[in-house]
């Protein structure tokens, strides 16, 4: 009984932290409450937000991606290679963008299932092969998706925000939150990747194909970041080959804030957008301080160790229970 | 010479609802080879765990050379006098011989290791025990007989004037335990005392002087080996009271159909078995724990690699590659480490009850979950499964409703063969009598159950038919009529 209340307690502790630090922004920072800065929390969640809801899956297996953030660039990268030097029409080149990251993400799921290397080391790797390879494919140029207002500037339109200026990701990123959602908790795959997670080799004793089921965590993370590639291409416009790197970690950062244990076994896409928000919040609202990124970052660092703490604390309450 | 080196008399202990040790005696004389034996959890190894200080007693005396010793850990042990050698090898495979032996207290020259003195100490202390192995090399090298012996020289170096050996001789070849054998001859002569556990009952005339015999945790009798036969050693070990009365007759019918054979199935420890399992029946399988009977179940159900054989199901021969080809011929296995291998006990009772056959709880590309929900519950009431609901986390369910999942499980996915693997395993005793009527209704419905257990009474009660195994082979076969403990026994003990 205890557990459970604990378990709600943490469960709505994120959500809290997030309000209060909306409020706490809004009170001391400088036009903190605007639609200005609300629209700058969005904008910058787009691409972590997609990201992190990838890498959800693949942490609930108990395992991690750390080729999100290299694999969204290496993708838009070609993307915007494609629109630049071979002149392709934007939608092929957007499904190009999603292809590439789904690639990246299968070979992902082959080397840790079939291949059996640790996901730590297979994604190192091909965080690395990603970042190079994208920078080699553009000739270390800077790819440069169109702007409003040209000819195939549509997409930031469609994808980013209307002419008016609404900001139109949040539903996209929203509608496919949804769909993930659905595909977690409602779905074989979903319910295999928490299986998979909590005991793969009760679930392989209870005949699940573990390898193909966890290749597939994997791929989807992938295409999670080639859409996440899609929206930053759409917000930010300019792709700088050899980034990317170190994004991994404001994804994997979102899940952690969200509650979701890097043990496997367990975790919420709720918790993940929460995470995600609270980051955003503090990003934008420690800049309507006046303190510029270092302090962001050093501030989402305090955030991560307390969020894990906390996951510690509440499994330990766990455990009392269970003697 | 005759002088004890160890007398440890009335030894108490309990664990939360075990009586694990009751009066448990022991008496080990200088210069003596002393067998310790007694049935899988006889106690043997708890009282050798108190000895070493792994385990506090609750009363009794330990007297070591005539005083009385209190050790807290094994380091204290060790500084005592007192050596184990577990049965699994503890060295570190990736350091020498010698810096295995010295792990702890390594040889030092000012604020470096010597590592001269390390290599020529550790020669010394092999070439004394006529043992031929390079100081200098990575243990990981050598054979296991090797690095036993490694072993037996680094539990000497503390000076231990008494050894524990803890089925030493399980992992090794004829020839290498002749070299054991010679070793320990050595040191007996040298005025060592050394505990011998092993559950090769052949064995120890060979090499021991005086036998403990211990069973369900109570000091039984020691006897000098030369004076006792074998089987009088094993109506020692097993003159348990029997508190379930036996089955007297088998209940399957002489002609009920075969539904599961396995032919000269081999693989890693199952060395050419082959068996039959009829409709309706209850097969027992004993043996010691090593026997094989887990790897043979693992292996005819696709969790470890098969090297040959035959497996036919309702004679049509099938081919196990995966748990999955076994599951989809109707074979269900409820492992021993229920924990481990047979739930994910961080879920719900219904992501558990469900999770070998989704496929039926689909609608759509979306799970039925009221109709999981419904099927659960209804299997909840069937058997009995005590949970607030079926949203509740196994991990707060007690042992006896945990195995009760994972039968749930199988069933759900209809199987026909369902294997249990120490079913009553950590279960309390009420929740054993459960888990057996549930075996009981299960073969009544049609349903064939092949049953491990190292307790003899529970197979005794439950089986028509009995296989005992050892090492690996299947050393005997009976009916549930001519079943007694004793043949069993003699039947597990003996080597092929």
């Amino acid at each position: 009984m205890e557990k459970n209340k604990k378990f709600n307690f943490t469960k709505i502790l994120a959500p809290i932290v997030l309000v209060l630090l909306y409020l706490f922004f809004s009170i001391f920072g400088r036009n903190f409450f605007s639609d200005d800065y609300l629209i700058n929390i969005l904008d910058g969640s787009y691409y972590i937000g997609f990201m992190a809801i990838g890498v959800t899956f693949v942490i609930i297996t108990g395992g991690i991606d750390l080729s999100l953030g290299t694999t969204m660039m290496c993708a838009a990268l070609l993307g915007g290679a494609a629109f630049n030097s071979w002149h392709w029409p934007m939608i092929w080149c957007l499904l190009l963008v999603v292809f590439v990251a789904t690639a990246i993400g299968f070979l992902n799921g082959v080397l840790v299932a079939y291949l059996n290397l640790p996901p730590f080391i297979a994604t190192l790797g091909t965080q690395m092969m990603g970042m190079g390879f994208g920078a080699i494919l553009t000739r270390v140029q800077t790819m440069r998706y169109p702007t409003f207002g040209t000819p195939e500037g549509w997409f930031k339109n469609f994808f980013y925000k209307t002419t008016a200026g609404f900001p139109v990701g949040i539903f996209w990123l929203f509608g496919f939150f949804l769909i993930a959602l659905i595909l977690l908790s409602k779905t074989k795959f979903g319910r295999y990747t928490f299986a998979i997670g909590s005991n793969r080799e009760a679930a392989r004793l209870s005949g699940i194909k573990i390898n193909p089921w966890l290749t597939g965590v994997y791929t989807f993370c992938g295409f999670c970041c080639g859409l996440a590639g899609i929206f930053y291409a759409a917000v930010y416009t300019s792709i700088i080959p050899s980034t990317g790197n170190g994004m991994e970690l404001l994804g994997i950062a979102g899940v952690v804030i969200g509650g979701t244990s890097m043990a496997g076994g367990t975790g919420t896409l709720v918790g993940t957008l929460i995470g995600v928000y609270i980051m955003s919040v503090l990003k934008q609202g420690l800049m309507s301080m006046g303190l510029q990124s270092h302090w962001q970052t050093f501030f989402t660092g305090v955030v991560v160790i307390g969020a894990v703490l906390l996951d510690q604390y509440r499994l330990k309450q766990g455990a009392k229970v269970k003697k | 010479m005759t002088d004890v080196l160890l007398q440890m008399t009335d030894i108490q202990k309990s664990f939360p609802g075990v009586h694990a040790l009751d009066n448990a005696c022991l008496e080990v004389k200088k210069g003596e080879v002393h067998g310790l034996v007694g049935e899988n959890g006889a106690g043997k190894s708890t009282l050798m765990k108190i000895l070493t200080g792994i385990y506090k007693r609750d009363s009794g005396s330990i007297k070591f050379r005539g005083k009385e010793i209190h050790v807290n850990n094994t380091r204290e042990s060790q500084q005592l006098g007192i050596g184990i050698i577990h049965q699994e090898i503890n060295l570190m495979p990736h350091l020498t011989v010698a810096e295995n032996i010295f792990i702890g207290k390594e040889p030092m020259k000012g604020l470096f290791l010597d590592k001269k003195k390390a290599n020529d100490d550790a020669k010394k202390m092999l070439n004394a025990l006529n043992i031929d192995i390079d100081p200098a090399i990575p243990t990981g090298q050598l054979t296991v007989a090797k690095q036993q012996m490694v072993e037996i020289v680094k539990a000497l170096s503390y000076d231990s004037e008494l050894l524990v050996m803890d089925e030493p001789t399980s992992s090794l070849t004829e020839n290498e335990i002749e070299e054991l054998f010679k070793i320990i001859r050595n040191l007996k002569a040298r005025g060592h005392g050394i505990i011998y556990i092993s559950h090769r009952l052949d064995e120890l005339p060979i090499i021991t002087d005086r036998v403990t015999v211990m069973r369900d945790g109570q000091y039984v009798g020691t006897v000098e080996t030369a004076k006792v036969t074998k089987s009088e050693i094993i109506s020692m070990m097993v003159g348990r009271t029997i508190y379930e009365e036996p089955k007297v007759k088998s209940t399957v019918p002489a002609d009920a159909p075969i539904v599961l054979e396995a032919r000269h199935l081999c693989g890693n420890n199952v060395k050419d078995v082959s068996f039959c399992l009829h409709k309706g029946e209850i097969l027992g399988f004993a043996g010691l724990i090593g026997a094989g009977r887990t790897e043979t179940m693992r292996a005819l159900f696709g969790a470890d690699p098969l090297d040959s054989g035959e497996i036919i199901v309702n004679a049509e021969p099938i081919t196990v590659k995966s748990p999955n080809d076994a599951i989809s011929h109707g074979i269900g296995y409820l492992s021993e480490d229920r924990k481990g291998f047979g739930l994910a006990i961080g879920l719900a009772v219904r992501d558990n009850s469900v999770m070998a056959n989704l496929d039926a709880f689909l609608k759509g590309p979306f799970t039925n979950d009221p109709k999981i929900d419904r099927t659960t519950i209804d299997y909840v009431e069937k058997i009995n499964i005590k949970t607030p609901s079926v949203s509740q986390l196994v991990v707060n369910l007690s042992g006896g409703n945990q195995q009760k999942i994972v039968v749930a499980k199988w069933l759900i996915r209809n199987s026909d063969v369902l294997i249990f693997d120490e079913p009553t395993r950590g279960i309390d005793v009420g929740a054993k009598q459960e888990i057996y009527k549930l075996m009981n209704e299960l073969v009544a419905e049609g349903k064939s159950i092949i049953m491990i257990s190292s307790e003899l009474p529970e197979l005794l009660r439950m089986s028509d038919r009995i296989i005992v195994m050892c090492e690996g082979c299947i050393t005997g076969e009976m009916n549930i009529e001519d079943a007694t403990q004793e043949k069993i026994m003699t039947l597990a003990t003996s080597k092929m």
